[in-house]
């Protein structure tokens, strides 16, 4: 039982804190309620300077906190929370890509003297009201507490101890998210379609990650990982309970990585988000469910693999192939990169499914590769434009190399990363998962990722090759010159890249070192 | 075999001996034109830097006994995934440091006389920074530990090169003479790729090192077919036949290159090769004896070629193919031979690309004109190129005591002692070099003045002449510095291994039969084009022989008709079956596929109630899978 004995003296127990370890999470926080207050007193002129530098301030703190945090192992927060390799590597590299993806977020560039937001959320669109405001050029700064919080709950997410703590986790994650989708300056019935249908099917699914979690709480009278992981290896009745609790919880996580049957969301909140906006929870919300969902079948279902084994490994199968199937016939980019990335998240299960310390160093670096090349290619998205905003369909891509060499030359490193070339990180990273998966014995899971891969190259390689060996069929595409922090931002999405496609091995042994969780 | 000890204390520099000039490279290129004032001092100085770290490294060798001067330095493990591992490591040894002297110091030189030669060429800082980048891709290729890394080396020279042979970018003739070189290369590089592979599969390592020591244990054909491989391999990177095809045309690149990399080092890639993979040709003799007949066929075509070319640098470039035609045999003769080829190699180095420094002022004196019959009488200009010009001949034809004298004559006499027939042909090669290196002398710098009327011929500045005349004293020196008191015998000894050939006839009479050989190419020379008059346009009327020397001896058609016209219908007839055959099964494939996806998308149908119905499935197939697993 959770805490009680202090309840029965009739006071409240103080619970003891590891603010130090916490401190990651707390300065994120208070950055967003900071970044709330600046909203709510500060005039409209200068918020936008104050929340960049909340914001950004914020995230460097809490790198530096987690940095200075220390690397004992160990579980703080009354059990509710791991402090482990796992934990730290994944909010580091939350953090890190948060820091990358907000930086697309300030560029006012791109479109001139505007950003990707729409000026009033609530303003109907197409009306006088919004039109009046985007002449205005009004700008709004609310994505960047919204953001905040949603960082916080992505730190959370892959520490989270318990049941409790992971749900609260993922609503404060999500629900930022949902309101986020919403915001796309251009294309905004899209967008708030988006919103919404992200916002109800997350509800549904958290409605099954929370009835997962009551029967695991009736089978195992316990919410912490590792009693459950006790109570699978000791007790032998009510399996049936165990089992539904484990279906149901992996439904509220598969939806989350976007694996099939439960990735449907994806490719329609994808494209309609604002760009920046894709950017950002593709990258950090993949990292944070992975971090989750490896660290609940790991720790807490670890014992009974046997039982959910032969899903993953189906559901693993399935992602991969419906990943690149459905990206076959896809018109438009950014829809294009949603079905890849759920193939990602398939090829990304294959490792879960080694079930080893290899299998977690294995995901936890495909994840920095698979992070910075997202962000990578989703701000390439933003660059090229026709009179309507972004040029979404893929045919407006066509030419692109010879009109700008340099942009195209930077998409066709995120995509060949994607597809897992030599050179790139893409390949160390897919090679890994893939022979931790074989040395655990799923052979026939590698060969339908490899070809999965195989379907997956010639979509990749298809725009590469549309950009520099087809004639531009119009001239009303054009290339945006980025703002300073756009620019920064891809380049340290090319520079991990190249960097740990050249030189895998660094970023493997950092990532081997942290692969081991507490329990 | 030898100890190979880590790096420490001076030999801990090797890295920077490729650092420095990649290092350069990427500023050159990099930078843009910020560069353009001072660009090719970098350049220089960069190459002057690692020059410096390899005479250091030179020395620290020299104070250790001799069995002990081979280091390993591990740079970074590249990849680690258990079964598969790829250290990147160099290999400092005996044979390599010779290749990085030789690299340094001639790359060196040249770089100092393209300072002078490619002043007010609008990109000569991208010139030098391709040639930095030439010189650090060369030595990774020779200080590699494995093949995998020598491969990343040969790839990058490779680069280098096709970039600098279409340096003129707006010559009609230069982009098609770097596809050329580029495709031709790319026939050999297959040969390493295989090679590669063969050596995964059959040892489960690339390191020179691992394989070396297990090569004994495998069967003999898979040691000659790594033989085979590595030998095709080197055929394309030196320009030995049936690949050498793509060297003539590769003198469209400004003439420094032709001198550094088509001349002295890159193309003695293939020789290097074939020499630090020793323990394994030592153990395939079939793969040896291809060797050989490679070598001597170009060394005959290369000398008949270079008879019959007009164009200076044309004719230089037959006269390297027949020279590393002469490395090559030797090579093939294993532990009697690989210390003289390299031998011949590192004083070829010297006075080919002296050879070609001189070729280089007279075009810069000559408004860029190649055509040797229009040149003549430049001796009386060109005092000094005619000079140092001069001693490269001698030295390569073999006039004692010049370096050509010590080393080629030392290949001759180990193949007399293999077997006659060898031997001979590779006598009538010393004649052939001797013809045509005097017709080119003769009708270049001796005779009547035959020059266009546009035309002021003028010695070329000291950046230039400083860099022949060193070339020239090395042309002179090199040979009797190499072999005197069996120095680099002594020194390669480890590496290698040296076995003295032991022939039916006396060296002194083996050396009398190839000087005599040299003394009728000589006086053929002298009959030809100084007694007689050199016609100013190349006479129509000629012999079948010399018609087929002109056509580079049917090279070109002959790859058209043994290649690319098989090749042509090897590809249509593939084509068919991939149409009829393969198509019909990857487009079925893909079409299923594209079909499936189709179909498939019309799940996606946008509405919120579809999509919760399928989670709703989804989670229900999630409870039947698990309970139709579970107990």
């Amino acid at each position: 039982m959770m805490g009680l004995p202090a309840a029965t003296q009739g006071l409240f127990p103080v619970p003891q804190l590891e603010y130090q370890n916490l401190a990651p999470v707390l300065i994120v926080l208070v950055a967003a309620l900071l970044g709330v207050l600046v909203e709510a007193f500060l005039p409209r002129t200068a918020r936008f300077r104050a929340q960049l530098v909340v914001t950004f301030g914020g995230l460097l703190i809490a790198l530096a906190a987690l940095f200075f945090a220390g690397n004992t192992d160990g579980v703080i927060a009354e059990g509710a929370i791991a402090w482990d390799g796992p934990a730290r590597f994944l909010q580091g590299l939350i953090l890190v890509l948060s820091f990358v993806a907000f930086l697309l977020f300030t560029d006012r560039k791109i479109d001139p003297g505007r950003d990707a937001f729409a000026p009033r959320v609530s303003a109907v669109p197409g009306s006088a009201e919004e039109q009046s405001l985007t002449e205005k050029l009004v700008q709004q700064t609310e994505v960047y507490p919204l953001a905040l919080f949603s960082v916080s709950g992505m730190l959370l997410f892959p520490a989270a101890n318990d049941l409790l703590m992971m749900f609260v986790a993922l609503e404060v994650l999500s629900l930022p998210l949902y309101l986020l989708a919403g915001m796309a300056r251009r294309r905004r019935l899209l967008s708030q379609e988006a919103a919404l249908k992200y916002f109800l099917l997350g509800a549904y699914s958290s409605a099954f990650f929370l009835f997962g979690s009551a029967m695991i709480y009736g089978y195992a009278n316990s919410l912490r990982f590792s009693e459950i992981a006790a109570a699978t290896s000791s007790q032998s009745a009510s399996e049936g309970l165990l089992l539904v609790g484990i279906g149901l919880i992996s439904v509220g996580l598969l939806f989350k990585i976007g694996a099939a049957p439960f990735h449907e969301w994806t490719p329609d909140v994808y494209q309609g988000a604002p760009t920046v906006i894709t950017a950002f929870m593709a990258a950090t919300t993949k990292v944070a469910a992975f971090g989750a969902l490896v660290r609940i079948f790991y720790v807490a279902f670890g014992p009974v693999r046997e039982q959910w084994l032969p899903l993953i490994s189906v559901i693993s199968a399935l992602t991969m192939l419906v990943g690149v199937i459905f990206a076959l016939t896809q018109r438009e980019m950014k829809r294009m990169l949603a079905y890849s990335s759920i193939a990602h998240a398939g090829f990304l299960l294959t490792g879960v499914v080694a079930l080893s310390q290899k299998g977690v160093g294995a995901i936890l670096f495909y994840l920095v590769a698979y992070g910075f090349a997202t962000i990578g290619a989703f701000g390439i998205v933003t660059l090229v434009r026709d009179g309507a905003g972004e040029a979404s369909d893929l045919s407006a891509w066509a030419g692109l190399g010879k009109r700008s060499p340099g942009v195209a030359a930077l998409f066709s490193l995120f995509l060949l990363s994607m597809a897992g070339i030599p050179l790139t990180a893409g390949f160390p990273a897919k090679f890994a998962v893939f022979s931790a998966a074989s040395a655990s014995g799923a052979s026939w899971l590698v060969i339908v990722g490899v070809i999965a891969s195989a379907i997956a190259g010639f979509f990749y390689v298809r725009v590469i090759v549309l950009m520099f060996f087809t004639d531009p069929q119009d001239d009303t595409t054009t290339v945006a010159i980025p703002s300073l922090a756009t620019a920064v931002s891809l380049a340290v999405c090319a520079g991990v890249t190249i960097v740990l496609g050249v030189l895998p091995q660094i970023g493997l042994e950092v990532a081997d070192r942290a692969s081991l969780f507490i329990r | 075999m030898e100890t190979i000890t880590a790096a420490s204390g001076t030999t801990s520099l090797t890295w920077l001996l490729i650092a420095l000039p990649l290092a350069g490279a990427l500023i050159l290129l990099g930078t843009g034109r910020v560069t353009n004032k001072w660009g090719h001092l970098l350049g220089v100085a960069t190459i002057a830097g690692s020059f410096g770290v390899a005479v250091a490294l030179w020395l620290n060798l020299l104070s250790k006994p001799s069995e002990d001067r081979a280091v390993r330095q591990f740079l970074f493990t590249w990849l680690d995934l258990g079964r598969f591992k790829v250290d990147v490591a160099l290999q400092l040894d005996q044979l390599s440091m010779a290749f990085v002297l030789l690299i340094t110091g001639v790359g060196l030189l040249i770089h100092i006389y393209a300072v002078g030669y490619m002043k007010g060429d609008d990109g000569r800082r991208r010139f030098f920074g391709y040639l930095n980048l030439f010189v650090a891709a060369m030595l990774l290729l020779v200080l590699a530990d494995s093949y995998a890394l020598l491969y990343i080396g040969w790839e990058g020279v490779g680069l280098a090169s096709y970039l600098l042979i279409g340096y003129y970018q707006t010559r009609d003739t230069a982009g098609p003479a770097a596809k050329k070189a580029f495709v031709v290369n790319r026939v050999g590089d297959i040969g390493m790729s295989v090679a590669i592979m063969l050596m995964f599969a059959a040892f489960g390592t690339v390191t020179f090192q691992g394989v070396f020591e297990a090569a004994p244990g495998a069967s003999s054909a898979m040691v000659t077919g790594i033989g085979l491989m590595l030998l095709l391999a080197a055929c394309g990177k030196s320009a030995q036949f049936p690949l050498q095809s793509w060297l003539l045309d590769a003198m469209e690149g400004p003439t420094p290159v032709s001198a550094l990399i088509h001349a002295a080092t890159m193309v003695t890639a293939g020789v290097y090769l074939i020499a630090r993979s020793n323990p394994i040709f030592d153990l395939a003799p079939t793969a040896q004896m291809a060797v050989i007949i490679v070598g001597l066929i170009t060394l005959l075509a290369g000398g008949i070629i270079a008879s019959a070319k007009d164009d200076i640098k044309k004719a230089l470039a037959g006269s390297t193919m027949s020279a590393i035609g002469y490395m090559m045999l030797a090579v093939g003769l294993g532990p009697t031979g690989y210390v003289f080829a390299i031998a011949f190699l590192l004083a070829h180095g010297f006075f080919k690309a002296g050879l070609f420094l001189g070729a280089g002022s007279v075009m810069h004196g000559m408004n860029d004109q190649v055509n040797m019959r229009r040149f003549g009488g430049l001796r009386s200009v060109m005092a000094i190129t005619t000079a140092t010009f001069g001693l490269g001949y001698l030295a390569i034809i073999g006039i004692p005591p010049l370096a050509g004298y010590f080393t080629k004559d030392l290949i001759i006499e180990s193949a007399m002692a293999r077997n006659p027939i060898i031997g001979g042909l590779a006598v009538i090669g010393a004649g052939l070099t001797a013809f045509y290196m005097s017709r080119i002398f003769f009708m270049t710098f001796i005779g009547k003045k035959r020059w266009t009327e546009d035309v002021h011929p003028h010695e070329s500045p000291w950046s230039m002449t400083v860099p022949m005349l060193v070339l020239a004293i090395g042309s002179v020196a090199s040979g009797y510095l190499l072999m005197r008191d069996n120095t680099l015998e002594k020194w390669l000894e480890p590496v290698t291994g040296f076995v003295e050939p032991e022939g039916s006839l006396a060296p002194a009479v083996v050396t009398g039969i190839s000087l005599a050989a040299v003394a009728v190419g000589i006086v053929a020379a002298i009959l030809l084009y100084l007694r007689r008059d050199v016609p100013q346009v190349a006479p129509e009327k000629v012999s079948f022989l010399v018609l087929a020397a002109r056509k580079d001896l049917f090279g070109d058609a002959f790859n058209e008709a043994v290649f690319m016209r098989p090749g042509q219908w090897l590809t249509r007839s593939l084509v068919w079956v991939d149409n009829k055959v393969i198509d019909g099964a990857v487009n079925g494939v893909a079409a299923s596929l594209g079909g499936l996806s189709a179909r498939a998308r019309r799940i996606q149908t946008g509405y919120t109630r579809s999509y919760s119905l399928v989670m709703l499935s989804g989670a229900l197939l999630v409870l039947v899978l698990l309970a139709i697993v579970g107990r």
